[in-house]
Parts: C-alpha cells; structure tokens; sequence
C-alpha cells in the first residue's frame, strides 16, 4: 500500500479525454517520477492530486484519506506540498518572510487571527525559518526582495518554503523546466540531499530524462492520458514502449 | 397590457443610453484590458458638445431697430443670431431649433480626438500595470474631465431642448389599436442608439479593420505576432469607444438636462451593466443595457413597489449582485476572461 | 515601547506630537493678520482631520495589505453614522454607547457585504462593493426613511426618549453630546498675544481614539496577521498551496476596516448628532480612496497624512479667491499679475477639486507610493548630495 494511491481516474474536458484510466501508486520514501511526452495528461494528474481540478471518475487516497472534493489549502494540510513549474512565490515579501508563512500555517494551521502580536516575537518561526534558510544556502539573502532574485534561488527558496512545512509528499511539476544547466544539477543535487537527509516522499513530473534517471526510484509513463509502464529506470531505459511513445513509430 | 407596453418603452430609452455606454466601455476592455472609469465623463462631454454647439449657433449681435420702439418711444434693441443673419430667420432658425441632430456632426471629430488624446497620452502607460491603477488613474482623470466642465459651464443643469418638431409626443399604440401616448424624442434616441450599435457591429463585422480588432479581442500576442500593428488599431478603438459615448451623450441632452455629474451617475450603472453582460462581450453590453434598463422601468411600476417597496432602486444592484456571484462571466461573457 | 520597535514607536509619537498640539500647529498666524484664514486650527476642521484619518488608516488596512480596492466604504461610516445618532436618541447622549455600537453595527455590516463581495477579487470586488453602497444609498433615501429619516437626514428632536438621558435640557432644548458630563463642544481658548489657540473636548477625544486606532494599525501592520494579508496581495496561490485559507484573512482585514469606517461616522455623528444618506455616497467612498492613495497605500503614515493633507488643502484652497491671489502677486508688472492670476483661478476656490484630480493622477502615473514615497525620494536624494559631496571632497584631499 503506497503513501498515495490514485486508483481508476478519468478526466475529460469537452471533446478531449485528458486522462483515461490512470492508476498508480507511489510508495512511501521513494522518488517516483511520471514522464511522458506533451499532452500525455501529466499536468492534468498533477493538479488531480491537489484539488485544482477534480476527475470525473476514480479516487485518489493520500495516507488513507481521500482528497477528492478538498480544496487545495486542506490538501496541503494534510501534507501534500507543491512546488511549481515557475517557481511561485510571495515577490512583494523578503526571503526570510516568504520562509516564515509556510512555518506559520504549519505551527497555526489555515487561518489565524494572530493580529496583536510582532512578527519578530515569533522566535520559534523565526528560528526555523532562518535555519531552513541556512540549509538552502541563502541564508546571507534573508532580507533580499524575494522578486529579485535569480530563477534558481527562486526554485530554492520555493522548495525551502515546501521543506518547512515538513510534508510527507512533495509534489514537483517539471522543477527544471527552463533552467540552464548549472542551475538544473543544482537542483538535482538538492532533491538528491533531500531525498538522503528527509523522511520524504518525492513525486515528480518531467521531462528531462537526466533529472529523472539521476532522482528516481520508480518510473511511470504516461502516454495520451493512461499510464503505459510503471517500472524500475533501468528497466525504463530498454523498454520499446516507451521509445515508441518518446519518439513515435519510426524508432 | 398598455401599462406593460409603456413600461418597456421606458425602459428602452434608459437602455439605450445604458446600452451606447456599456458598449464603449466592454470595447475598451476588451480590446484594451482597460478598466475605465473616466467614460461615464467622456458621456457627459459628448452632452456638453451639444450645449456648446446650442449657444455657438445661438450667438447674437445686437442691432438698433428704428422700426419697433418700446414704450418710451426710443427704439428698440434687437437681438439677431448670427445664423438667422447669414441664412434669413427662416432657414436660421430652423438650424437654431435643430441644435441638438448638428451637434452630432461636431461631437463625433471631437471626441475621437479626445479619446485619441486620451488613450496615446495616458492610457498607453497603464496597459501593463494593474487593474487597481487602471481604475484609480481613471478615476482621477474622471474628476478632472468633470471640474474642467463645470469651471466653463457652472453647476447648474443647463436646458438643451429637442428640436420643436421631435418634441411632441406621439401615439405609439395607434399601430396595435391601443393607447400610449410617449414622447418622440425617446423614441428618436432609441431608434439611435440600434443605429449606432448597428452600426459599429457592422464595422466590426465587416471591415479588415474590425477582424483584426475582433481577432485582438480574443488573442492580442497572437495577432501582434502577425506583423500586424494591433496598438494603432487600438488607439483608432478607443477613439470610436470614445465617439459613441460621445454620442449617446448629444442625444441624451434633450431627455435630462446636462449637468457636470451626470458621468458618473451613469457610469457605476454602466460598470453594473457591462459586468451583467459579461466583460468584453459586446452584444452581452447591449443585451444587458436594455434589459437592465426595461428591469428598472417595471421595477418603478406602483403594482411592484406596494409588494417590494423600494425595489426600483435598487433592482439593478441586486441582478449585478446575483449575477456576480452566480455566474461571473456575465450573461454572454467568454469562459474565461476575468472570472476571478 | 508598547511592544513596537524604535522606528514605529518613533512614528507613533510624531503623530501623537502632531495631533496633541494640533490647535498650535494648524495656528501659525495671528488672529486679525491677513493669513488668518489659512488658519485651520478650528474645532470642527480639526475634529474633520482627524475622523477621516481613521477613516484612511481602516481602508488602508484593507486595501494596502491585501490590495483589495474597495469602492463603497463610506456606506460603513453611514452605517456608523446611523447608528450613533439613534443611540443619542434612544439612549442618552453619552458618545461613548453611540461609539461602540457604530463600529459594532458597522463590522456586522461588513461582515456581511465582505462576505458576500469577497467571493470575488480584482475589479469584480471594486465593483461589487461599489454596487452594494450605492444599493445602500438608494435605500437609505428611500424606503428605509424610518430609520434614516430619507433626504432631510437623522436628526435629534425634543421627542426623543434618551432613556437615560432627558429629552430636553431646562431650557426647552435638545441636550448635548458628551463624555459622561464632558460637553463634546466645550472649547477652551487661550490667548498668548496676538493669537488665540483653541482647545475642543471633541476634538481631544477624536485625538485620542485616532492614536489608538493607529497604534492598533501598527500592530496589524507588524503581526504575523498582517504579513498574511500582504501575502495574500501579493500570491494567493501560492497561499493556497501553503495550506492557508485565504478566505479568512481577506474577510478579516475587509471587517476590521469596516470597523473602522463605523468608528469614524460614530465619531462624526458625536461631534455634530445628525447622519445623512449622502456620507454613503460612492464619491465618498472616492474620497477615501484618494486619501489613501495620495498619502501612500500600504505605508502606516501614509493615509493619515493624506487625510490631513486633502482636508487641509481642501479648506485652504477653497478660502483663497482672485482677491488673495492679487495679493500675493502683487509684486509682477500688472499685465503679468493679471496673467498669472488668470492662470492660477481655475485651481483655487470652487476649483479645489480640479487641483486635486490632477494632483492624484500625477500620484498615481508618477509616484504610485505617494507622499510617503515621495519624502522618501527626496531624503534619498539629499542623502546622496551629502555622500557625493563627501566623496568629492574625499578625492580632492590627496590631490592636494
């Protein structure tokens, strides 16, 4: 029985069927990767599991519960954090600030009138917002204007923001798209140490192939809405399905 | 059934009034993503084109009548309009009496220029910045458009009369053997304002220039990708936006007598009607300002106002309310477009 | 002190400073001298000052943080408005039951509107609340003329029960407002040579609850709450998927300024007892609007030093006429002073309000910050004259 269990889910949008059948199960402290060429649904999947949309059909059970029908902020609370595919944080707010809110609606929950008291009173948050800072290497950028910063701090700083709320699921949707090649191994570098040093679950959508070998432990394949394989990546890299579906029927 | 009759009709020229200015304001944001709150203003300059033109062809020169004296024996004053002296009293004042119909022909250059003037010198730099600062910019200029009027033209609601032929009332039922009796010049204003909406449907529909527009509409990168230059286009947009406002506006004089608010009076009902008929969309903005505008007429009616008393003030508030919260597209809106 | 640090407790007392020395301050010229009139140290300009500073600092917590623009906040002051005057004819004429059931009923009120307006955001939230003020205008006009009295406005009147009060005074007249015997109108003035400074109760009692509803905005400002609602203006999905349910937050911060709108009006309505329909009007939910914006949205000090700034110049401008300006410019060759009068006429008297749309365009095109920015640019600017002619001196030591 896996952390997340999506069983049996469809979606349709008008004419289109951007998801048929999709079952998949992602197994507690493993790197499980969904690939797939454009327009497999992989996105559609995505925004599934954290109540963006909801399918048709099926269920998709996280820990046991169903997240069906919940809005996104439950989800999250419930322990499924998601990082964009361009990174999305608060641009207005400094570093620190923008590490602090997630500590907050972790320590009170979705909403707290916490009206009368500082920020700066707040030494617990404060404390773990700065050494999660710490732990993301920018800690000397604390007081930056997060909107000024470089697109791989950015990237950072949103996964830091998703680390601090300790979830057990860490959604990642194509969290390289975009980058040049040092900001990319970069980041591979920092999912590999959070996958080593975190008791964490890590699904991730992408499609650079050296991302995906370099993190996961599980591979699904989507094509055209419904899983392919669902394998181990050694065993993806010499399956003529996938080459089929990566590069149609010529290959 | 003739109570039913009249109130539509009375409805209809609200309507249309509500309907011209919806219509500008849905093209400016839909072609231009603009939210603005200075075209309830540009209405009302489009009706004190109208005063202006009145006393323009109204402009006298006094003259010494030998022949008529007053009852001291001295001889008497006269006033003569330029106009009656150019074209004998005659044919003057005709020209004089139907100030209102010319004033159209001297409104539309006008308020193209205006809203040319408007869109390249200020409008221009808020496409990028937020809505928030679209309408408070808008906003500003509203009030500043509305002071400069009243420091040329006063305070005071200024009589602008129809031309004397137009001004009667007329028996509308006669056709259906009933018996409403309903002034004409509503009735011009209304058979107007279809001819203005026809005729900028036509244009849109028609024209090189209106598919482009209409393509800009629905995907502005797209057709700037083109090659093909979509902010002039735009810029030549507002300006039309502008001219029929402008001109809902010339017409309206004779109905209420301008003064320097009225822009805004019709502009928050505006903002209710183009939200009802969907952001953007311009048969939504026409759809809306009619009906809303006949709603409110029924709602005014003593039948409705002994059960819900005070609905006729508020109807149109509480339809936006409703339509707002139920379907945010508005009753034509595309899927999609600010439904946040 | 009060648990803010130095650079907001240092706000926090110039604007104590400013307000508590007021009737010094807006008194800088000599009774009987030629500038008296641009005097504004009188009881009720100054009591106006400070209402519609609350008035700003409410909006501002409202639009400056969450950057929800709401276009019918005067409708909560009416409400306030309202809902005093009704306690001075029911109750007694102490202001302070007036004053707490005006912010009372006007976050009820809020509470409401918010919830139903928030379902929305962006210019669909602008429009939404301006439709509900104005539906409360038009009401307030018209069927509701029981309890708002319709166009005359509320007013007090002999009849009036005041349970714990008396209808009328032993003089036969309607009785005062007060602070438990405190006349709100009792002014004591004090004459130091040529100039007399006025002393008002109400005004002093407006003072003090517009530092504590600064303060208090300090507070949000600075609390994990306040951070919230800037994040909420500035990504509400990322906030979502932050497992924080924005909803709450908007609707809090859209209540608490409510509230603070209801204050004001109860306040208003304590300083002079009547309440009219008009208050509720969209353009003074404009008004506030401007205040804010002018002064700085966002910013702490900001609306009330646009508040002060529009009521100040709003009565200054209005005073001037041809008369003063050929006064000042009398120093010109005559056909220049003429011209530069000419000029000038538009924007003075009943052009005030000319002035001041222009004056908040070029706000918003130029200086979106407002006059807080705008100080702000100017300390930076004579900052960097200070350091460049430090540095130049700096390099012309060794040459020498």
């Amino acid at each position: 029985m896996g952390i997340l269990e999506v069983k049996n889910v469809g979606k349709r949008f008008g004419g289109l069927q951007a998801l048929g059948d999709v079952n998949l199960s992602v197994k507690e402290n493993t790197v499980h990767a969904i690939i797939g060429p454009n327009g497999a649904g992989k996105s559609t999947l995505l925004n599934c599991l954290v109540g963006k949309l909801i399918p048709d059909t099926g269920s998709v059970m996280f820990d046991g519960q169903s997240v069906l029908g919940r809005k996104p902020f439950e989800i999250n609370q419930m322990g499924i954090s998601r990082v964009f595919q361009t990174p999305e944080i608060f641009g207005d707010l400094s570093v620190l600030e923008n590490m602090m809110i997630p500590c907050f609606a972790k320590r009170d929950g979705a909403f707290s009138l916490n009206a009368i008291s500082s920020v700066p009173a707040q030494k617990d948050v404060l404390e773990k917002a700065e050494a999660m800072l710490e732990e993301m290497n920018m800690a000397d950028k604390r007081h930056m204007h997060s909107a000024s910063l470089s697109r791989g701090d950015k990237r950072r700083l949103e996964i830091g923001m998703c680390l601090s709320q300790e979830p057990r699921l860490l959604l990642l949707d194509e969290p390289t798209a975009g980058m040049a090649r040092a900001d990319t191994n970069n980041t591979i570098d920092l999912l590999k140490e959070i996958k080593e040093q975190r008791d964490i679950t890590i699904a991730i959508i992408e499609h650079d192939m050296h991302v995906v070998f370099s993190l996961a432990d599980r591979i699904t394949v989507l094509a055209q809405g419904t899983p392919l394989v669902e394998d181990d990546p050694q065993n993806i890299r010499g399956n003529p399905k996938v080459r089929e579906a990566y590069l149609g029927e010529s290959a | 059934m003739d109570a039913i009759l009249l109130q539509i009709l009375n409805g209809l020229d609200k309507g249309s009034a509500y309907a011209l200015i919806a219509l500008g304001l849905t093209l400016i944001f839909g072609t231009l993503g603009v939210v603005n709150f200075a075209h309830g203003a540009l209405f009302m300059i489009g009706a004190f084109c109208a005063v202006t033109v009145q006393r323009l062809l109204s402009l006298s020169y006094e003259m010494v009548d030998e022949s008529q004296k007053d009852f001291l024996g001295n001889p008497l004053k006269v006033k003569t309009p330029y106009v009656e002296s150019w074209f004998g009293p005659e044919i003057g004042g005709t020209i004089i009496d139907w100030a209102v119909p010319i004033a159209i022909l001297f409104a539309i250059p006008i308020m193209v220029l205006i809203g040319f003037v408007m869109e390249r010198g200020l409008i221009k730099h808020f496409y990028k910045r937020e809505h928030a600062d679209q309408i408070l910019v808008t906003f500003g200029l509203a009030i500043v458009l509305q002071e400069v009027i009243k420091y040329f033209y006063g305070a005071n609601p200024i009589q602008t009369p129809s031309p004397e032929a137009l001004s009667g009332v007329a028996n509308v039922g006669a056709l259906l053997g009933m018996d409403i009796v309903y002034p004409v010049w509503r009735i011009v204003y209304f058979f107007f304002s279809v001819a203005v909406i026809g005729a900028i449907f036509s244009f849109l529909q028609f024209t090189t220039f209106g598919m482009v527009v209409r393509a800009g509409m629905a995907d502005r990168e797209t057709v700037g990708l083109l090659g093909i230059n979509i902010d002039r286009r735009f810029t030549i947009m507002f300006g039309i936006a502008a001219a029929v406002a402008g001109l809902a506006g010339v017409m309206y004089t004779p109905i209420n007598s301008p003064n320097y608010h009225m822009g805004m009076d019709f502009l928050v009902l505006s903002f209710v009607v183009v939200v009802v008929g969907g952001m953007g969309s311009l048969p939504g903005a026409v759809l809306a300002g009619f009906l809303l505008g006949i709603l409110e007429s029924f709602a005014s009616m003593n039948e409705i106002k002994s059960i819900l008393p005070g609905i006729d003030q508020i109807i149109i508030y509480v339809v936006a309310i409703i339509i707002l919260l139920t379907r945010p597209r508005g009753l034509m809106g595309r899927k999609g477009v600010m439904e946040e | 002190m009060f648990g803010l640090d130095n650079k907001d407790t240092r706000m926090l007392i110039i604007v104590a400073v400013l307000t508590l020395f007021a009737p010094f301050i807006l008194n800088p010229f000599p009774t009987g001298s030629a500038m008296a009139q641009f005097n504004a140290g009188y009881p009720d300009l100054m009591q106006r000052f400070v209402i519609f500073g609350i008035f700003a600092i409410g909006f501002n917590i409202l639009f400056g943080l969450t950057g929800y623009l709401s276009f019918g906040h005067a409708a909560f002051l009416g409400v306030g408005s309202y809902s005093a005057v009704w306690m001075f004819k029911l109750l007694s004429m102490n202001v302070v039951p007036a004053i707490l059931l005006s912010v009372a009923i006007s976050g009820l009120f809020a509470l409401l509107i918010g919830f139903v307006s928030l379902r929305r955001s962006g210019i669909y939230f602008s429009i939404l609340t301006l439709a509900f003020a104005q539906m409360s205008f038009n009401l307030a006009y018209s069927v509701l003329t029981p309890i708002t009295n319709g166009e005359t406005g509320l007013q007090l009147t002999l009849d009036d029960p005041r349970i714990l009060g008396v209808s009328a005074t032993a003089d036969g007249s309607i009785p005062v407002t007060s602070l438990f015997g405190l006349e709100m109108r009792s002014t004591f003035e004090m004459v130091v040579g040529p100039w007399a400074f006025q002393f008002n109760v109400g005004y002093y009692l407006c003072a003090l609850v517009l530092l504590a509803a600064f303060y208090l905005s300090i507070r949000i400002f600075r609390s994990p709450f306040g951070m919230m609602l800037r994040a909420v203006k500035s990504n509400q999905q990322r906030m979502n998927y932050t497992g924080l349910n924005t909803k709450p937050y908007t609707l809090a911060a859209f209540v608490i300024s409510g509230m603070y709108a209801g204050l004001a009006g109860g306040l208003m309505a304590s300083m002079d007892p009547l309440a009219g329909a008009e208050r509720m009007q969209w353009t003074a939910s404009g008004e506030v609007v401007l205040m804010t914006i002018l002064g700085g949205a966002g910013t702490l000090i900001g609306p009330v030093l646009g508040a002060g700034f529009i009521k100040y110049f709003e009565n200054i401008f209005s005073k001037i006429n041809d008369t003063v300006l050929h006064n000042w410019f009398a120093f010109m060759p005559d056909g220049l002073e003429d011209f530069v009068v000419f000029i000038v006429h538009p924007f003075i008297g009943k052009g005030w309000h000319l002035t001041l749309g222009i004056m908040f365009m070029l706000v918003v095109v130029f200086l979106p910050g407002g006059l807080v920015e705008g100080g702000q640019r100017i300390g930076k600017w004579v900052k960097g004259r200070k350091n460049k002619d430090d540095s130049t001196s700096a390099t012309k030591t060794p040459a020498e």
